[in-house]
């Protein structure tokens, strides 16, 4: 304890020195939990969106649906296992679609586009399809109107109230054929969607597809912090073999693999900052050494065993680095909530890229308090670790040389 | 019969061995026995204070031996040494050497927190350490807030705190006006007189050697006289 209390009075025999070096050290961690919940608040965003504009956090469907996308690999519809999934902690919304294709066509113009049936009032707990709707309006259960992406709808020079007639193959190889007035036109993020997109509700699209009680997939959405694989794993013991359960990183692998590059960018940056961190912390460690050269040598020769006063040099260091890691965090818990709260948004044209991709152009951050505690750590165990170095100049220590001036 | 305290055998220190060799202490036998009061004197680089740093055992010598009390530290480790001088060696610097950030009671405490006594243990000997130097009332001061002549006298408290064996003094008053280096010198013959306490200085400082009852004087690492072997002459002549 004694220990304790001479490294806390050392640690103020030049003030400016343990001022200087523990707002080093805040900087540096607010710095990076800064970056790494800008970094982490931008990835969640991105997920979000890509989530709730279509897939959904998992689907579920009969195996080998994935891989050749047909009619044909659909599945019948349970509520009892529709139940079962939204019982499983963490789901917070689970509901079914019916998807094919089809050809669009309006007066002269034909072409090919996506038809999914969806559940419309379930749908809007996952995907945004009701905010997204640019003219006309949403759909109703029990409606047999049809929404369209914008570009679809342009290209089709289909408007609100126009009638639409789809023809395609159904379910076993039989005709479909239906006509529809369009209740509805979406601007969607995906420039995919938007220019194939054609949406109906569920029962229409059984009656189109002579699919009577069928579905291609049940879309799970999850609530926020909720582990996706662990997720996964549980709804694929709950549905069975017959059943194939991807998450959205298996639907669009693309997109995981550009937010694990995009990681490793900012990892890098994360990693030059510890560095610099790192010098900094090491040359106060450097010249404390220097300044207390002659008095670790008088200490030795009176009887202080090495070993105690590397604890002593340890101490101070720790405490050093506790004191700016900890300040770092609680200065960084205001600023990162109010980002949280009052994005970064983006103007001017890296704006209209994200509006573009039906994203909202800001940049939040994450206010994960795991991500306070990691970047405190991580900046806490570089101390630790630099703190060694004078750890082994109390080593290497000769009373007798270090005494003399 | 008096107790010896310090016994060296033939101990030389050889710098550059394999170059230029100079011999700091060259071929030196030394014998203090309890209660002595003795200054090593010489000019600069005779190995006044490379002498003093083998006896403490703050440095090896190249040969010989050396005895404290019986116990032959040339043959310690490292870290049997400090504890060593923990135990039996009391140190007092030119430069004082308290720590700054603690107060003067706290200084010379600070060795007995090292040697693990208990705070009952540590107030009666601080009270009584602070009463024998002089420095009733200024225990709470930080050195800054201190004399020169204060600071060396918690200096000699810090030496004395852990009771040892026999203090080495390097030089204790080159930094003190005569009227701080004579209070100084003061408590230290007190102590040497009344609780028997062996001293062993370096010194310039005509007052200290004054004061000294043995005087050993080193040239070129060996020692050139010795008073206490004038006296045993001497009296070998009377009784002669």
């Amino acid at each position: 304890m004694w220990l304790i209390k001479l490294a806390w009075k050392n640690l103020w025999r030049n003030r400016s020195r343990t001022y200087i070096t523990t707002s080093a050290v805040a900087f540096a961690t607010v710095v990076s939990i800064l970056a790494r919940s800008l970094q982490a608040g931008i990835f969640d965003n991105l997920v979000n969106n890509i989530v709730s504009s279509y897939t959904g956090h998992i689907q579920v469907h009969l195996k080998g649906y994935n891989d050749e996308q047909v009619l044909d690999n659909s599945m019948k519809r349970s509520s009892r296992l529709e139940q079962d999934l939204r019982a499983i902690p963490g789901v917070v919304a689970v509901t079914a679609r019916l998807e094919s294709f089809s050809l669009v066509s309006s007066g002269e113009k034909t072409k090919g586009c996506m038809v999914i049936g969806i559940i419309p009032q379930k749908e809007k707990a996952i995907t945004l399809f009701d905010k997204k709707i640019s003219a006309g309006r949403y759909l109703a259960d029990g409606s047999n109107e049809v929404l369209m992406g914008k570009e679809l709808s342009e290209r089709m020079a289909s408007q609100v109230g126009d009638t639409v007639i789809l023809i395609g193959q159904g379910y076993h190889g039989s005709t479909a054929a239906g006509k529809y007035r369009v209740g509805g036109v979406m601007k969607l993020g995906s420039p995919q969607l938007n220019s194939r997109l054609m949406v109906m509700t569920l029962p229409a699209s059984q009656e189109l597809f002579s699919a009577d009680s069928m579905i291609t997939s049940y879309i799970i959405s999850l609530e926020e912090g909720a582990d996706l694989n662990k997720t996964s794993s549980e709804v694929h013991h709950l549905a069975g073999p017959a059943y194939e359960v991807l998450t959205w990183e298996e639907i669009m692998p693309e997109i995981k693999q550009h937010i694990e590059s995009d990681a490793r960018n900012m990892s890098v940056i994360q990693w030059i900052l510890y560095i610099l961190v790192s010098f900094g912390i090491f040359s106060t460690l450097l010249i404390m050494m220097v300044e207390r050269r002659f008095e670790s040598g008088m200490l030795v020769a009176i009887g202080m065993s090495k070993p105690r006063l590397q604890l002593l040099v340890m101490l101070e260091s720790m405490i050093t680095v506790m004191m700016g890691s900890l300040a770092g965090m609680m200065i960084s818990i205001p600023v990162v909530t109010y980002l949280s709260r009052n994005p970064i948004r983006l103007s001017g044209e890296s704006a209209e890229a994200y509006q573009r991709f039906g994203f909202e152009p800001i940049f939040p951050t994450s206010t994960d308090p795991g991500i306070f505690l990691v970047q405190g750590s991580i900046v806490f165990v570089i101390g630790i670790v630099l703190s060694l170095y004078p750890v082994y100049v109390v080593a290497k220590l000769n009373p007798v040389n270090a005494m003399k001036k | 019969m008096n107790q010896t305290v310090i016994d060296a055998h033939n101990i030389s220190k050889v710098y550059n061995p394999k170059t230029i060799p100079v011999y700091a202490v060259n071929n030196v036998h030394l014998h203090l026995v309890k209660g002595e009061f003795t200054a090593l004197v010489g000019p600069s680089g005779s190995g006044k204070t490379t002498l003093l740093n083998l006896i403490g055992g703050l440095d090896r010598p190249d040969s010989g031996n050396i005895f404290i009390n019986g116990t032959d530290i040339t043959s310690l480790s490292s870290s049997q040494l400090v504890k060593f001088r923990l135990k039996n060696i009391g140190f007092v610097f030119q430069s004082y050497n308290l720590i700054p950030v603690l107060t003067a009671r706290e200084n010379a405490e600070f060795i007995m927190l090292l040697q693990g006594m208990t705070k009952s243990e540590r107030d009666a000997r601080i009270e009584q350490l602070f009463r024998q130097v002089g420095l009733e009332g200024l225990d709470k001061r930080r050195p800054s807030g201190l004399s020169g002549g204060q600071q060396q006298r918690v200096a000699v408290a810090r030496a004395l705190a852990t009771k040892p064996q026999f203090i080495l003094a390097d030089e204790p008053t080159a930094n003190l006006d005569s009227k701080s280096a004579s209070n100084l010198l003061d408590v230290m013959y007190k102590l040497n007189q009344e609780e028997n306490m062996t001293f062993i200085f370096s010194t310039h400082d005509q007052r200290v050697i004054e004061r000294a009852k043995r005087v050993i004087t080193l040239v070129d690492g060996r020692i050139v006289s010795d008073t206490a072997e004038v006296n045993v002459t001497e009296a070998h002549k009377a009784d002669g």
